[in-house]
């Protein structure tokens, strides 16, 4: 499957597993785990080599997880409707209250017409919804250049952006 | 060269740049709106060619003011704060006449309504609105509404501090925000700085008031979760003092709780204040102050910028050498009495200009109405105009020698009837003329009701009552907080209504109580007449409608109203 990362069509390097996954026989790279299958098999997960990537429910709090952020080199968060904006608001608390740096992917219906949004707030990675064209949906970025406001792409508004 | 954007004159016209009074756009306010035009564009492209479905492209255009409504598209135009100028109102009524059938209907957002568009031709619209500084730019859609605040601010003797600087600053905040576009549901904040609350604050999400602390700075009281709609409830406060530095921090708190937290599984159950009355005042802002406490330092709103914007709003270089005008014209005098009120400065009044003309609906106003309107506010008060809560507009500024004139011309275009704050002013929604959503007509009622109390005198011996007239449970035209409160119901395809009796809106606010069993819609009328005659019946001297009320109970009311012949 193609995505959009940093601005650019990449294949897919990441693996989901399903929560009644046998933690004995998980399949080799990157894996991305629930939130509940974490909690179950932290042990085992910290035990393997390859990277680990962690979904979260749109209701979860990404606090709960704060202390073993450093573990995950992908955060995945859920739009089950692109209406249902919670995941804007994780993203901005997983990088500015637990200043996480890794890959923070949308996934769901993540459409064009909201990844200037989702970017802003410091999602980097996006699985743009089936039905739409991904070399269209990349254009949907700089579509409006002006930023008033500060989130996760720009520490500062605009009338300090401006003076410094 | 200059390299700080902000600094940079407006694009458009010299002129702008010199008229004082509101917020002028600089140019990256400009591009940001010639941005969203050109991205409108493409969107509408996109979903004409079918590349967008319907679902999705109704949320594009509700985050740009477009409904799709019973007739036609309808689009809400912001008004930022209800403030604008002349050369906006000549645009106001070019796309009334060039896009529209020649009218257009403000409403109770300080906004204006245009209702029969087609929707190839909005990115058009769009562009000439951008040409003057305007947009249309989350005037609806599940995000932060256009600010709203006191149509006297900066004018008004009771005020504390002008209001509008701030709501300025909320707008540009606010302004495609992007972790608060997909919210819950609808959200909308409002201002005041008097002791007066004409913003009707505590019905909205969040209601800020300029307070002065016992150290004697001035800073917000912040009351969250206010709201009509099918339950209606007052706001609560959540801070009783807010330092203006932390302005921003808090309200991005507010919201931030509100997207992760607010119910989204039944959208009548979405608003804040469901979320602040199931968790309680006290749980939410225990939430609300954790979360500032944590970004508070990164979003000091500086004295600087306040001080940039405020002087958009510097008041006019008044010239107090003017005269009160002195005629025994009767028909002006009852204007002066009713249409007019006080000013800070002496030999000002505050002209307020009527959309309540018998023969239109309330609110509306024609393409050449909104030409005069215009020219006369640049003849007569600065070249501004402002829309108010209750869907007429006002001149701020006006010279009391100039009062006569003004008033000759306004009452040759029917925008002078002397009616403001009585009965007739009342507040109407578009209703099932109108409106997708609505149960029920409004407009012919309010027609009826104007008719029956057409008699200046009687309409005048009744005094100050405020009658609201809402076509459904959403209560545009916020009926609960009616003095008189009617909301039209559909029963089986009949049209019924209900009456709220006490309502207000002033300082603490209050819901109306249910009179009892819903109105035929011949007899509604019939029906305000009744509890007009119980008032004067009661009532003590000087006793405005909603204090008689408040002393002798709703029984009397009951009676009269459902008495068997």
């Amino acid at each position: 499957m193609k995505l959009i990362n940093n601005r650019q069509i990449v294949e897919d390097s990441w693996q989901t597993i399903a929560d009644e996954s046998n933690i004995e026989q998980l399949p080799g790279g990157k894996l991305i785990v629930s939130f509940a299958f974490w909690n179950d098999h932290k042990q085992a997960l910290i035990a393997r080599d390859d990277a680990l990537g962690i979904k979260f429910n749109p209701e979860d709090d990404v606090a709960d997880i704060a202390a073993d952020l450093a573990s995950f080199a992908l955060v995945v968060l859920q739009f089950p409707a692109f209406r249902d904006g919670r995941a804007y608001s994780q993203a901005r608390n997983l990088r500015q209250h637990h200043g996480y740096q890794g890959e923070i992917r949308a996934t769901g219906n993540v459409l064009r017409d909201q990844l200037a949004f989702m970017e802003r707030v410091g999602i980097n990675s996006f699985e743009i919804d089936s039905h739409q064209d991904i070399n269209d949906a990349i254009n949907g970025f700089d579509e409006i250049s002006i930023k008033y406001q500060s989130s996760s792409d720009e520490p500062l508004p605009l009338y300090k952006r401006a003076t410094a | 060269m200059n390299t700080n954007p902000l600094s940079i004159p407006p694009i458009n016209k010299d002129e702008t740049a010199q008229r004082p009074g509101m917020f002028i756009y600089g140019q990256v306010d400009q591009q940001l709106i010639d941005e969203r035009v050109a991205q409108f564009r493409d969107q509408t492209q996109r979903y004409l060619a079918g590349k967008l479905s319907e679902d999705e492209f109704l949320a594009l255009r509700l985050m740009n003011g477009v409904y799709v409504q019973t007739h036609a598209p309808m689009m809400r135009i912001a008004i930022p704060y209800g403030l604008f100028s002349s050369e906006q109102m000549r645009m106001l009524a070019h796309i009334a006449r060039t896009y529209d059938k020649g009218y257009g209907h403000f409403t109770t957002r300080q906004n204006i309504q245009f209702n029969w568009l087609k929707i190839a031709e909005i990115p058009d619209l769009l562009a000439d609105l951008a040409s003057v500084q305007m947009h249309a730019v989350q005037t609806s859609g599940n995000c932060i509404r256009n600010t709203t605040t006191d149509p006297l601010a900066g004018v008004a003797g009771d005020e504390l501090e002008d209001p509008r600087p701030y709501c300025e600053i909320i707008r540009q905040w606010s302004t495609l925000h992007p972790e608060f576009a997909h919210l819950p549901r609808k959200f909308k904040i409002a201002v005041t700085g008097a002791k007066k609350d004409r913003a009707v604050t505590l019905i909205h999400d969040i209601a800020l008031s300029l307070v002065k602390n016992d150290a004697g700075e001035i800073g917000f009281k912040v009351s969250v979760g206010g709201g009509l709609g099918r339950t209606p409830m007052i706001a609560q406060t959540v801070r009783p003092f807010l330092e203006k530095q932390h302005l921003l921090s808090y309200l991005e708190a507010v919201l931030r709780i509100y997207n992760l937290k607010g119910r989204r599984d039944n959208k009548y159950k979405a608003r804040i204040k469901i979320l602040v009355g199931s968790m309680g005042v006290e749980a939410f802002s225990k939430l609300v102050e954790a979360e500032w406490l944590k970004i508070k330092d990164s979003m000091i709103l500086d004295q600087a910028e306040i001080d940039r914007v405020k002087a958009h709003f510097a008041p006019f270089a008044y010239d107090t050498a003017t005269e009160q005008t002195v005629t025994d014209n009767p028909a002006f005098n009852r204007w002066l009495e009713h249409n007019t009120s006080e000013h800070k400065v002496p030999g000002y009044r505050v002209v307020h200009v009527s959309l309540k003309a018998p023969q239109a609906a309330p609110g509306d106003i024609s393409a050449a109405q909104m030409d005069i309107a215009a020219s006369l506010a640049e003849q007569y008060s600065f070249g501004l105009l402002r829309s108010t809560y209750d869907q007429n507009l006002v001149f701020a500024d006006v010279k009391q020698a100039d009062l006569f004139d003004l008033w000759q011309a306004l009452e040759d275009a029917d925008l002078a009837t002397p009616t403001i704050g009585t009965l007739n002013d009342m507040i109407c929604c578009p209703g099932l003329d109108f409106c997708a959503l609505a149960n029920a007509s409004s407009i012919d009622v309010a027609a009826d009701i104007q008719k029956r109390f057409q008699q200046l005198d009687y309409l005048y011996d009744l005094g100050e009552i405020d009658l609201k007239m809402s076509g459904c449970m959403n209560g545009c035209a916020h009926h609960s907080i009616g003095h008189i409160g009617i909301l039209g119901v559909d029963k089986k395809g009949v049209e019924w209504y209900q009456f709220t009796l006490g309502g207000f809106s002033e300082n603490e606010a209050q819901l109306g109580q249910r009179l009892g069993r819903a109105i035929a819609k011949a007899d509604v009328a019939d029906t305000v007449e009744k509890i007009a005659k119980v008032y004067i019946e009661q009532r003590l001297t000087n006793e405005r409608f909603v204090d008689t009320f408040y002393r002798i109970g709703i029984e009397p009311f009951k009676g009269r109203v459902y008495e068997t012949n």
